[in-house]
């Protein structure tokens, strides 16, 4: 690990000036995956600033049924407030698919957003990859891509988003306030992840010197009735292969609101919104379930390697809606 | 250049302030500075829970935490967990299930299950499993790790 002088930010304004000022400087949260990549040399930041005692360890409920979720929050607190459960719990599930019991209680909700990808040759600097280093090639594209990307790649960078979190978010139109040295702005989460096109080493729309405060979940009536399924190669403790976060309203057998977001296939989590067209208004059926999964899916360009994504994408799709349905 | 700071934490009841390199992970802090080995180093990327001690109560990873960046805090490790002399219900339920081949991830374990007991998860053999997923066992003792488990939180 490449050495680094480390600050402990004192106040939001603090943390934002110390950002401007310092372009060798990175936020540490709960560091689990940041002091992993240190340790591989594969970030090497100059300074480190530690936002963790800034006051943003709270979960807010909102006049209209809707959360706050402050940067700082926990992903093992997010998952058990009892809110989250009775309300969206497609957002508890998903954190607790994640990691382990150990890294959730460290992770928090704004670093969850803004880890990095697991593909392994951007994991290892004695690979090229132009994500850690433009211009240097993507070796994934021929070689090692079983587990990336099958839709919104691009010829310099095929990497999946890996946080499960994300996922549900975005199926529940969540925000993201963050603030920066010209004041605070608001983006939507499925803005806030980019896919790769030509600049790979860019995750988010984020600049460095931006600074996530919050998670806005807007209220919603179909996320009483949410769910996450992620499909692994092992039963728990493992990236998706492929993951689905579903919030669906049924009433008299017809759709009446879906919101679908899948995982593990593209950059950025991926809001399905072809086929969530597809089922608005139709049946509640397998048949219907499946139409709108081939719909979102005959998009998907899998590589040499992981075609079978598109069809266990398909099948989990399904299956999941077959199972929220009454 | 290596960049120093100074960090004050409580550990296993007793105070300790030490000045140290920023890159020292709390796991080195235990082990290299306090000799205390009962956490285990054995991936250093937070995959296999082998250093797993209580951070202010709660389980983590010694491996991926900071040192500087917990200071002020209360850890708790394997060698703190027996109280007046008698084995932690835990530490005697493994001995009793037998619960360990080689015994390296065994502190993890035993700290994984002690944070386990306090939080919200579900009684079956499944839940132990899942709440569990964070500690790894290369000897494949996960059965008798169950069981040991399941007896104390009955």
């Amino acid at each position: 690990m490449k050495p680094f002088r480390y600050e402990r930010a004192r106040s939001e304004d603090g943390a934002v000036a110390t950002l401007a000022a310092t372009p060798g400087a990175k936020l540490l949260g709960g560091g689990t995956n940041l002091v992993d990549l240190m340790r591989l040399e594969v970030e090497t930041p100059e300074l480190l600033v530690d936002v963790t005692r800034l006051p943003y360890g709270r979960i807010d409920a909102a006049d209209d049924g809707g959360l706050r979720i402050g940067a700082g929050v926990r992903n093992s607190d997010l998952a058990a407030d009892r809110r989250v459960r009775t309300r969206f719990p497609v957002l508890s599930e998903a954190l607790l698919a994640g990691a382990s019991g150990q890294l959730r209680n460290l992770a928090t909700t704004g670093g969850n957003l803004l880890q990095r990808t697991r593909c392994a040759y951007f994991q290892d600097v004695t690979k090229p990859c132009n994500k850690r280093e433009p211009g240097s090639g993507c070796p994934a594209r021929e070689g090692e891509h079983r587990n990336l990307a099958i839709i919104g790649h691009s010829e310099h960078c095929v990497a999946t988003h890996p946080s499960d979190m994300a996922v549900a978010l975005a199926a529940l139109d969540a925000l993201v306030h963050v603030v920066g040295p010209a004041g605070g702005r608001t983006i939507r989460l499925v803005d806030l992840h980019r896919l790769p096109g030509e600049t790979p080493q860019r995750d988010t729309v984020l600049e460095p010197n931006e600074l996530i405060v919050a998670v806005e979940v807007p209220p919603l009536a179909a996320a009483a009735h949410s769910t996450y399924r992620k499909v692994r190669e092992r039963a728990s403790f493992s990236f998706a292969l492929v993951s689905v976060a579903v919030a669906l309203d049924v009433s008299d057998g017809e759709v009446r609101d879906v919101r679908i977001a899948f995982g593990g296939l593209a950059h950025k989590p991926w809001r399905a919104h072809r086929a969530e067209e597809a089922l608005q208004g139709s049946g509640a059926t397998e048949k219907a379930f499946a139409k709108a999964a081939d719909a979102e899916l005959k998009h998907a360009q899998p590589l040499r390697d992981n075609a079978y994504k598109v069809e266990l994408a398909r099948n989990t799709l399904v299956r999941t809606l077959a199972e929220l349905a009454p | 250049m290596p960049e120093r700071a100074h960090v004050t934490l409580r550990i296993n009841g007793e105070e300790h302030s030490l000045e140290l390199d920023t890159r020292t992970s709390l796991l080195d802090l235990l082990r290299e500075h306090l000799g205390l080995t009962g956490a285990k180093k054995g991936c250093d990327h937070g995959q296999c829970g082998a250093c797993t001690v209580l951070l202010d109560g709660r389980r983590a990873n010694a491996c991926l935490a900071l040192a500087v960046a917990h200071d002020g805090a209360e850890i708790v490790t394997i060698e703190g967990l027996a109280q007046n002399g008698s084995l932690h219900p835990l530490q005697a339920a493994f001995v009793e299930h037998d619960a360990f081949q080689c015994g390296y991830c065994t502190p993890g374990q035993i700290m994984s299950a002690a944070a386990v007991l306090r939080e919200p998860w579900g009684p079956g053999d499944d839940d132990v499993r899942e709440a569990m997923s964070g500690n790894i066992c290369r000897c494949g003792a996960y059965p008798n790790i169950v069981a040991a488990i399941e007896e104390v939180s009955r």
